[in-house]
């Protein structure tokens, strides 16, 4: 028996005549890892689609545990012992631990088509003890964190008994913490001899753990090798097609002196707690915080999405008396936020729709308030183009087709059409290639050169060192470290988002 | 708020359709002394029991976020067929209700079709086989009442073990749907389908055959209904049925099922909803209010209850939020 236990030889796939695989071959090796990592739209999906036996593909072969294999439907592929993580879980939150696992096959009673109730709950409480997960296995679903989630996910997975696991950017919603967990429980799943796909944008955790590296770039592998022989710039290079130099575009401008936001002492119980800091024209202004610091929070509080108890918010030094979202796109301020697809965006409607939503009023100048429907259609046309939007007509498009990146684009767009004086961005590149990265923080830097306030919140250090005049931290709904640029520091400002969960 | 304090609202908000229930009837105790007598709650349970197993129906159907708009109409169509074969071809009474039963088995089915296979939004599908239904109905009778010979009326009279046997009947229905929904691998993946239907079929369940079982469900359990209602009456007319599509759909989101799919239980549920609505209408007899003012109370009570609900529900979720920050 050969070394690997699955071989893609020669796979290539066309969607109307237009390829989208060419000529995959690929090697995962028995009771190994293999990071996957390519551009949105490079066919990572399609290729994972073939493997889990969605899709067919067109030509080519492939071998599973030296035979050959041929999924036809999901459930073929399960039983052929591969199974998926997605990254958009998929769990029924109605439903309890144990349900979740087995809903698609629930142990009777016999020959009953009764659920036994008594073997689910063992089944459960081994699995569950397997990962270290000290869940009772009868809590919903509902109230678990996403980190217990991915965790669930990942029982359901073993259930199967599966020989490969393949992962797709498991860890978008996780806080570091969870991540960490996760990372521990894939290194012990390998040692137990599974073999896993791993998926992901995070360059960094791809050459933590992965044995082999494959990297695709329009359909075709454009690099491959064992990891030891990779650096991220390598695999950018080969991921892009192109060095790319800089991670993130110079800076054009400076930020002035005059103050465009100021929140003073805001506090709301249970989320934040006295908040106070200064947003100037030109600047672009970073948060840092670990998840569940009260970043989102405090900007849904500015944007009037959730009430303040106490405190202050003044824009262009003028006291904001009735805070709601109304008030604050009059005000000109624009909100980006962190969950695109259910927060963001209208998916089934046309981008059309999606970008003219806030400003239509501003396109409704005459008297009887009708939307002139010719200019909107042209401004949208115009910040398409701007942002290079990659989709088919606007009118027609809906953002579901569209690759993260380019729903990201739609987001702003809208936002763009509003022409905002404070843009505040909630994790705007989660999720998204690294082309698409520097295009949105490129988009952020020609808003602070126009001379608006940008509030950038993210997770990610580097992009906040990489973008950012100056970063506050917060941690426990507190402000607890401030930076200028001088001062940047990736230990420093870590450490101090961390310094109030050790202490207490 | 301390510790015991949020549990005690938890509580409370958790039953709030129980809290209501028992409020409301001792409203009613008070201002009827009669009411809390032993043959009123008899009333208000055989009253109760051809709603009951049409809300049994609908709560599976709302399950899996989908409505059923035609049980009225099904309820009408499948006894008049049987009232007529019993009297125009003298079949007999056996004969004639398994028909019964059959013929609102295949009305669910042509709705499941239509829905499963067509893709046709439930809300229209069931809407176009309201029309359908009744107009058929009124075709074969010629909109006349059909009347029931008494064999069939004497039995809504009967008593089994000291009950009325409309009561057993629903009784043993909900049981069976209750355990079906909570033991059987089935009645879980109806909730699983309910709660995200894209997520259902990626786990490889089979959500077509799962929704079109609970429109067959829904018209078989339209059709008992129809022949338990019909035992008490003893006459179809041409209004029989009409409009219980919506007492059902009241009755199954006053016990706690939501529109949206996923959320409900058949008890304490449906049931709950079920005599609440039922408890109503024999209340408002009892302390004489205005005929032409009961629809209007009736309307405010299930406002209330439904309007409660939606408080309930974002008061719950506010305290069980995990918080940030631990204030002192």
């Amino acid at each position: 028996m050969s070394e690997y236990i699955l071989q893609l030889k020669n796979i290539s796939k066309y969607f109307f005549g237009v390829p989208a695989l060419k000529n995959i071959n690929l090697e995962l090796r028995k009771g190994k890892m293999l990071g996957l990592i390519g551009e949105n739209g490079a066919g990572k999906s399609t290729m994972m689609n073939i493997i889990g036996g969605v899709i067919k593909a067109d030509e080519g072969s492939m071998v599973l545990k030296g035979e050959e294999y041929q999924p036809d439907g999901p459930g073929e592929a399960t039983d052929a012992g591969i199974t998926f993580i997605h990254q958009e879980l998929n769990l029924f939150t109605n439903l309890s631990i144990e349900e979740n696992i087995y809903i698609s096959s629930f142990p009777t009673i016999g020959r009953l088509p009764v659920i036994s109730k008594g073997a689910i709950r063992t089944k459960t409480r081994e699995l569950l003890d397997s990962i270290d997960l000290k869940l009772s296995p009868d809590i919903l679903v509902e109230k678990l964190s996403p980190g217990e989630r991915q965790l669930v996910e990942i029982a359901k997975a073993l259930s199967s008994k599966p020989d490969i696991i393949i992962f797709d950017e498991p860890t978008t919603s996780l806080t570091a913490r969870e991540t960490k967990k996760l990372f521990e429980l894939i290194n012990k799943l390998r040692d137990q001899g599974i073999s896993m796909i791993y998926i992901s944008h995070i360059l960094d955790d791809v050459l933590n753990l992965v044995d082999d590296i494959v990297v695709l770039k329009d359909g075709e592998v454009t690099d491959k090798g064992a990891k030891q022989d990779f650096s991220i710039q390598r695999m950018v290079s080969s991921m892009v097609g192109r060095d790319l130099e800089q991670m993130y575009p110079e800076r054009t401008s400076k930020p002035s002196n005059e103050v465009v936001l100021e929140v003073s002492n805001l506090s709301q119980s249970g989320t934040i707690h006295d908040v106070s800091f200064k947003l100037h024209k030109g600047e672009i202004l970073g948060v840092f915080g670990l998840m569940g610091s009260g970043r989102t929070e405090m900007a849904r509080i500015i944007f009037g999405l959730d009430p303040y108890e106490s405190g202050e918010i003044a824009v262009d030094g003028k006291k904001i008396t009735k805070s709601s979202p109304q008030n604050s796109i009059r005000n000109r301020i624009a909100f980006v936020t962190e969950n695109r697809r259910e927060e963001g965006l209208l998916m089934h409607s046309t981008i059309l729709d999606n970008i003219q939503l806030v400003s239509l009023r501003e396109y409704a100048k005459t008297i009887l308030k009708i939307v002139d429907s010719k200019k909107v259609t042209e401004s949208i046309k115009d910040v398409v183009k701007m942002l290079k939007v990659k989709s088919g007509p606007v009118e027609k498009t809906a953002p579901k087709s569209l690759s993260g990146g380019n729903q990201q684009k739609v987001v702003i767009g809208k936002w763009v059409m509003a022409k905002p004086k404070i843009f505040m961005v909630d994790e705007p590149t989660r999720g998204i290639d690294v082309g698409a990265k520097y295009e949105v923080y490129t988009i952020l830097n020609q808003f602070a050169s126009e001379g608006s306030g940008v509030l950038i919140i993210s997770s990610e250090i580097e992009e906040l060192i990489g973008v950012c005049d100056r970063i506050l931290v917060m941690s426990k709904g507190e402000i607890v470290g401030e930076f200028s640029a001088s001062e940047f520091d990736k230990e420093r400002i870590v450490g101090s988002a961390f310094r109030q969960n050790v202490r207490c | 708020m301390s510790k015991t304090a949020i549990k005690f609202k938890l509580a409370i908000l958790k039953n709030t359709p129980f809290i209501l229930f028992v409020c409301i009837f001792i409203i009613f105790g008070i201002l009827s002394p009669k009411f809390f007598q032993y043959e009123n709650f008899e009333n208000i349970a055989t009253s109760a029991s051809y709603i009951g197993i049409v809300t049994v129906g609908m709560t599976f159907v709302l399950l899996t976020a989908g409505i059923d708009l035609s049980v009225g109409s099904n309820m009408f169509l499948s006894a008049s067929i049987a009232g007529l074969l019993i009297r125009d071809l003298n079949a007999p009474i056996w004969l004639a209700l398994l028909c019964a039963v059959l013929v609102g088995t295949l009305y669910g089915g042509i709705n499941a079709f239509f829905i499963v296979k067509l893709r046709i939004l439930p809300f229209l599908v069931t809407l176009s086989t309201l029309v359908a239904g009744r107009g058929l109905g009124l075709l074969i009778t010629k909109s006349q009442g059909v009347t029931l010979p008494e064999s069939i009326s004497n039995w809504g009279a009967v008593r089994v073990v000291g009950l009325p046997v409309p009561i057993i009947i629903y009784a043993v229905i909900a049981l069976i749907a209750h355990l079906f929904l909570k033991f059987f691998p089935m009645g879980r993946q109806i909730y699983a389908i309910g709660n995200d239907p894209e997520a259902a079929k990626k786990a490889g369940l089979n959500t077509d055959r799962s929704i079109a079982f609970v429109y067959i469900i829904s018209g078989l359990l339209a059709a008992i209904a129809g022949i338990v209602s019909v035992s008490q009456m003893g006459i179809v007319n041409a209004g029989f049925g009409d409009g219980d599509e919506f007492d059902a759909i009241a009755a199954a989101v006053l016990g706690g099922t939501s529109l949206f799919g996923g959320i409900g239980t058949i008890f304490p549920g449906a049931v709950i909803g079920t005599i609440l609505i039922q408890m109503v209408q024999a209340g408002l007899v009892y302390t004489q209010v205005d005929m032409y003012i009961q629809p209007l109370i009736q309307a405010a009570v299930i406002f209330v209850a439904v309007f409660l609900d939606s408080i309930r529900s974002r008061e719950i979720s506010k305290i069980e939020k995990r918080h940030i920050r631990v204030e002192n």
